[in-house]
């Protein structure tokens, strides 16, 4: 055990010195490793973003109905009373124009604006949370409360947090197809530069093999090369992404703020990065063992 | 012990390279192979090798049947044979010490045992002096000399020579042959292929003759 694991090492650091030699070659290779991962990576923590931005929204389907700010409080309380009747309303609540006003009052820097108010300019409001249905019962439920009378609008607030969870489910399917292409991309390149190296050292080969080498003693410095491979150009990735995120962040929370809100990207978790460092090792484990197994069998003692 | 049994070997295209090969050597022997170039010297060391594989007839090493080897197996009988090549197959992006340490990156030695075993293997050569050195530094016959400690590191039991002193004067070939012979008075058996048959005269030990792939004869060459 002690002498396979004493193997394993002495692999590892061949790989590592073969790695350190062509320093100019192994960091183009790791970049364009890098980039090529960046993008499915980036996309990903980009969506989990969004996803996680949907959620904190109410995805419940819910209709906001303003009611004329004409209209007498009486009206509003009929209208939810009615609600309450309809099997196509799970809950309804009231919120009335004096509730409204005080909430604006308590709202961070509203207090002034509130006071300097003559009159209350917010209507009676119903929120109405619509049973289980399709996004066509929503909107005809919406057409006829706004036509009911003392009603001044119905809005459908959940519809956009459910369009974007929509768009969310079909950019995640578009980034697990661009992160198939690319995986098999970052195989096809750690295949090709295996293929490279069993070339160069041709004559290493061949000398071993003679004097008793088995194959895979041969082939464990070639996949720790890929291994590292993937390795690097996960640490270039992980690079590339904190960048792009820092960035989009600065601008992501002056928007948010004018919302109210502390929203912004999040970096990958330890257990993603952990993740992704694993598969991206693991990809280029796999394009070395591909090379190997293919052009190892080629090169025999003469 | 090493047996050849009406043993042949015919490449692709038709050319037959040994024809009905049948001899024996013994544990601890010394045999020369002798004859012109293409009578089939490198062929029958080859063969031993599992570096090419009989066409018919068997080929027993130390009780392996080494025509019937499965290739997984092919590593594990190569490391009880020492080979020297005319052409030495060194490896030029390494130190004289690392093309020693080579065989022993798949032994079960310590670092210690393994560094050990490679000085003493360059000593017994004579190029304990020139470990740093790099390959291509040497002259022909210390590359020779390189190549068969090398070769003695892993203490193989039969050490196989295919024209160890084909590119060298008499002396440097003088002094590569007897480091063969030293080696075979401790007990490794040496089969050692060569076309200069009056540096074997010199030897007067057993030499298998062969012509187009076949058996002259066999005797001691006194």
């Amino acid at each position: 055990m002690r002498a396979w694991l004493r193997q394993h090492r002495l692999a590892l650091a061949a790989a590592a010195r073969k790695w350190l030699a062509q320093r100019g070659a192994a960091l183009l290779n790791a970049l364009a490793l890098g980039v090529a991962l960046a993008l499915p990576a980036g996309g990903y923590v980009v969506l989990e973003g969004l996803q996680s931005l949907s959620t904190r929204s109410a995805i419940d389907p819910q209709l906001s109905v303003f009611m004329r700010t004409d209209a007498k409080p009486e009206a509003a309380r009929q209208l939810a009373a009615r609600l309450r009747g309809d099997g196509r309303v799970h809950r309804v609540r009231l919120i009335t124009r004096e509730d409204a006003l005080a909430a604006l009052r308590g709202t961070s820097g509203l207090a002034d604006v509130v006071a300097a108010l003559g009159s209350n300019p917010l209507p009676d409001t119903l929120v109405v949370t619509v049973a289980a249905g399709s996004d066509g019962a929503l909107d005809q439920l919406a057409d006829e409360l706004g036509k009911a009378p003392g009603v001044a609008a119905a809005q459908a607030d959940a519809l956009w947090a459910r369009r974007l969870a929509a768009i969310e489910r079909v950019g995640r399917l578009a980034l697990a197809l661009v992160a198939a292409i690319l995986a098999v991309g970052l195989v096809a390149i750690a295949f090709n530069t295996i293929r490279l190296q069993i070339l160069t050292q041709r004559d290493e080969i061949e000398v071993s093999k003679l004097i008793g080498a088995t194959d895979s003693f041969i082939q464990r410095p070639f996949l720790y090369l890929g291994l590292l491979q993937g390795l690097s150009g996960v640490m270039i990735a992980l690079a590339l992404v904190w960048a792009g995120l820092a960035l989009m962040n600065t601008e992501i929370a002056g928007l948010a703020r004018t919302y109210g809100s502390d929203f912004h990207l999040p970096f990958f978790s330890t257990a993603e990065a952990i993740a992704l460092a694993l598969l991206a090792g693991g990809l280029g484990w796999a394009g070395a063992y591909m090379s190997v197994s293919k052009y190892l069998r080629e090169i025999e003692p003469k | 012990m090493i047996s050849f049994s009406a043993v042949s070997k015919r490449f692709p295209g038709g050319k037959d390279a040994l024809r009905g090969l049948t001899f024996a050597v013994e544990d601890g022997e010394l045999l020369f192979i002798t004859g012109h170039s293409g009578a089939g010297k490198s062929t029958l060391l080859k063969l031993i090798a599992a570096i090419e594989r009989p066409s018919s007839g068997s080929i027993l090493v130390n009780g392996q049947n080494v025509g019937a080897l499965k290739p997984a197996a092919i590593p594990y009988l190569r490391r009880n044979l020492g080979l020297v090549f005319q052409d030495q197959k060194l490896l030029y992006d390494r130190s004289v010490y690392d093309n020693v340490m080579l065989p022993l990156a798949f032994s079960d030695h310590s670092p210690r045992e393994a560094a050990r075993r490679a000085r003493a293997a360059l000593d017994k050569v004579g190029l304990l002096q020139r470990e740093r050195a790099n390959p291509i530094q040497l002259s022909g016959g210390e590359q020779q000399r390189l190549a068969i400690a090398r070769a003695v590191v892993n203490r193989p039991s039969i050490l196989l020579a295919d024209e160890p002193t084909a590119n060298l004067d008499i002396d440097s070939a003088g002094q590569i042959l007897d480091i063969f012979v030293a080696f075979n008075r401790v007990g490794v058996s040496v089969l050692l292929a060569t076309h200069d048959l009056a540096l074997v005269e010199r030897y007067g030990t057993r030499v298998l003759r062969l012509a187009e792939g076949r058996q002259l004869d066999e005797g001691g060459s006194a």
